[in-house]
């Protein structure tokens, strides 16, 4: 039976057609994004609530779940599926759904104020703004964790820590972030062909001009780097200013203090990146992080600026025989602090506030800061762990010179965090970053620049103010 | 009977309104809610704000360089993305010899109709990731590596593309760059539709017209163009708001998702940094709101300016 209707109306095809587009206009670009902003009520959680005891500090109940969302990036994600067994062991009545994803904040920011993850390791490019989830109120303080004893060994876990790492993840006087990484950051040479050609690794700025006409000679571009991503010329800068002016310099930076940017020496300490981008030191080429890394082991520049991650994001393409190597970025002579590195603990993780198995997300964390763990997380991603003593038994170029150039390095690490307070900075500092590496920029012209977004900052009442102590 | 049809009508449509309502509109809604308010984003907690948010926004510099930005894509992603499907649809449809068989295309017009079609069954972050290649600001890059070959361009200076802000008739290169892609993967998809409404005009109209004496320019702009106008209208409206987005190409292909230093910042991208990075979802969402409704009222100056008298055949 086909039913044909009698009278349509004046519902003609084209007035549909028109009504349709009409109706099409609802769905205009903006409003995609507008519906990100949607939100809901969030939904009571079931709370640990297992007897505690030294093996189960935090009081993990039998057969609960815990979810735990692992960042897969440049360190991969095996070593996480090691620390699940190690977990494992110890709790096999509770089950652990491990996911890894490099799509964090997508992932998970849709979630926090709702149903979380228990677990989130809040890293890569697509990461939850730190100092927004804490000022929100989205992720647990873990001062809890820190107190605990260690999972293999003696003392408490903040015992087990390098040093720096509870600083790094402590925001106006709690432990939120625990980062599982240290990396050291400086410039990478393979020392194999520097060797071959009789060159000397330089460690000031004037061994490096001397050097770089060498390199040039032979059809080589003396340093290169990423030129997409701000943040990583970023830490050449800060290692500069940092290292000609002293921590205090840095610290008033971070914390907006009036014209800390204009202090004695930031703009001498940083006339010297000014001038190797003059004088067409760097490799041509607007390249992203892996594209410079691959021209660096292809052999087209001599130098690079990157963590200690590298061996293990490239570790794919790495000509047989090439000795990545890890030197300290270049100081000048009179500078005040000439033998601090630039490490970090990095890679954190964070407990989401609504999570509902809290507990156990501790427990994990205190399972991956293990010795067992951290020495398999140096073994498989060739960067080391935020626990002491990872990289003792690994037998690799690039670890062991981080390793020597941590030892040999001054008394304090580098740091800076105004990143990490302010996104707006962040963004401004990101891309100034990049435009003194791409010679549109004189070092005065970016202090200047820097000291404006600075100021923009702390004028603005709408965003929440830090403050860095140590 | 026209009762019973009502219901019918109603009883249909129910389902599909009520998703509707349910999963666009009503985010709509919450999203205006939530521009009036401080919320981040990250907690179930916001403060009424009343129209704080509107007001700030008047005076950011960042939502300012977008809007220019945006408007500079509203003029030329239409524009050029309309005259290179028309040029083809006409090429394709009746720019070929005359013959006895009548007014007919090109020669293997039917194979060229597939080939600019493709890039409208890629999505667009697979477009972005492909032109990432074409751009490559090295030698390794398809054109510059083509242009270093051929000696023009020198290999110490290659074209930095996506990663070049300086100004090209006024404008960043980076946008002319990201220009050539959107016009690129959207032509093919408006030379079908153009196509098929040149198909849909009757050939004795032309033959008419050649008979008159008109050559080629003048059948294309007396009787082509004309009989294509609401065809056209309605391709630039959704041109219009294809270029109020371009967030896909934005978000791949530049440096700093916005960069380099804010030469390709656009609304999308402006509310995606306040919303995500800084955890100013309130902010974000009033100007999302207010980019919905430019967006509207731009729609409906469009059609209002485009409508008259049609021809019906």
């Amino acid at each position: 039976m086909s039913v044909t209707p009698e009278n349509i109306g004046d519902l003609s095809r084209r007035t549909l057609l028109q009504r349709a587009a009409a109706a099409g206009l609802l769905a205009t670009p903006a409003m995609g994004l507008l519906s990100a902003c949607a939100g809901s009520e969030p939904e009571k959680s079931d709370t640990g609530g297992g007897a505690k005891s030294k093996d189960n500090p935090f009081g993990v109940k039998d057969g609960s779940a815990v979810k735990v969302v692992i960042f897969n990036g440049g360190l991969g994600d095996q070593w996480a599926k090691e620390d699940k067994v190690i977990f494992s062991a110890k709790h096999p009545n509770v089950t652990v759904n491990m996911s890894s994803t490099q799509k964090i904040k997508t992932e998970e920011q849709p979630k926090m104020a709702t149903q979380p993850s228990d677990l989130v390791m809040n890293s890569g490019a697509d990461m939850m703004d730190r100092s927004t989830l804490i000022n929100e109120g989205a992720i647990e303080p873990l001062d809890d964790l820190l107190t605990a004893p260690a999972w293999d060994s003696e003392g408490t876990v903040a015992d087990s820590l390098l040093p720096g790492t509870v600083g790094d993840g402590t925001q106006n006087g709690k432990f939120y972030v625990v980062n599982v990484a240290y990396t050291v950051w400086g410039n990478w040479y393979n020392a194999a062909l520097f060797k071959k050609e009789g060159w000397q690794a330089p460690t000031t700025w004037d061994e490096f001009f001397a050097l770089a006409p060498k390199i040039k000679a032979k059809g080589m571009a003396p340093y290169v780097h990423d030129a997409a991503h701000g943040y990583y010329p970023r830490w050449g800068l800060m290692a500069s200013i940092w290292k000609a002016c002293g921590k205090q310099v840095i610290v008033d930076i971070d914390n907006l203090k009036e014209n800390a940017w204009k202090a004695d020496g930031v703009v001498k300490a940083l006339e010297p990146w000014e001038k190797l981008v003059k004088d067409k030191l760097l490799l041509p080429g607007k390249l992203d992080h892996t594209q410079s890394q691959q021209a660096w082991l292809d052999g087209k520049a001599a130098f690079i600026q990157v963590g200690t991650w590298l061996k293990n994001e490239m570790a794919a393409t790495i000509p047989p025989g090439f000795e990545l190597t890890l030197s300290d970025y270049w100081h000048n002579a009179d500078d005040k602090a000439p033998k601090d590195v630039f490490a970090a603990s990095g890679e954190g993780f964070v407990v989401p506030s609504k999570a509902p198995n809290k507990e156990a997300a501790k427990e994990f964390l205190r399972a991956i800061l293990s010795k067992a763990g951290s020495a398999k997380f140096a073994e498989l991603t060739k960067s080391l762990a935020s626990t002491k003593g990872s990289g003792d038994n690994v037998q690799d170029t690039a670890l062991s010179s981080a390793n020597t150039l941590m030892k040999n390095g001054g008394s304090e690490l580098i740091s800076v965090k105004f990143q990490d307070f302010y996104a707006d900075l962040d963004k401004e500092s990101q891309n100034l970053s990049e435009e003194l590496m791409a010679g549109r920029l004189t070092a005065q012209q970016f202090v200047d620049k820097m000291q404006a977004a600075a100021d923009k900052v702390a004028k603005d009442s709408s965003i929440k103010k830090q403050t860095r102590t140590a | 009977m026209r009762h019973g049809v009502a219901r019918f009508v109603t009883g249909f449509l129910a389902l599909p309104v009520a998703l509707y309502l349910f999963y666009v509109v009503w985010p709509f809604a919450q999203a205006a809610g939530y521009s009036l308010t401080d919320w981040g984003g990250y907690s179930d907690s916001q403060n009424f704000v009343g129209l704080d948010n509107y007001v700030r926004l008047l005076s950011d510099e960042l939502i300012r360089k977008a809007f220019w930005h945006n408007v500079f894509f509203l003029v030329t992603v239409p524009l050029f993305t309309i005259a290179l499907a028309l040029f083809l649809a006409f090429l394709l449809n009746v720019g070929g010899r005359e013959d006895r068989a009548g007014i007919r295309g090109v020669f293997g017009s039917a194979l060229y109709k597939v080939i600019f079609f493709f890039p409208q069954v890629l999505s667009l972050v697979v477009i972005a990731v492909m032109w990432q290649q074409i751009y490559r600001t090295d030698q390794q890059g398809l054109i510059n590596g083509l242009l270093i070959k051929i000696g023009l361009v020198d290999a110490d200076n290659p074209i930095a593309f996506t990663a070049d802000p300086e100004p090209f008739l006024g404008i960043p290169a980076v946008l002319w760059w990201l220009l050539l892609i959107a016009v690129w993967s959207g032509a093919g998809f408006y030379m079908v539709l153009f196509s098929a409404a040149m198909q849909s005009i009757p050939k004795d109209i032309y033959e008419a017209a050649i008979l008159d004496g008109a050559g080629r320019f003048h059948t294309f702009f007396r009787v082509t163009l004309p009989l294509l106008r609401d065809t056209i209208s309605v391709a630039w409206v959704y041109l219009g708001f294809i270029a109020l987005d371009m967030y896909a190409l934005v978000f791949v292909m530049t440096p700093s998702q916005g960069g380099p230093n804010h030469a390709s910042e656009i609304f999308a991208s402006v509310i995606q940094f306040n919303a995500f990075q800084k955890g100013q979802f309130g902010y974000a969402c009033a100007i999302a709101v207010a980019l919905a409704i430019f967006t509207i009222l731009l729609a409906a100056v469009q059609l209002r300016i485009t409508r008259r008298e049609r021809i019906e055949f």
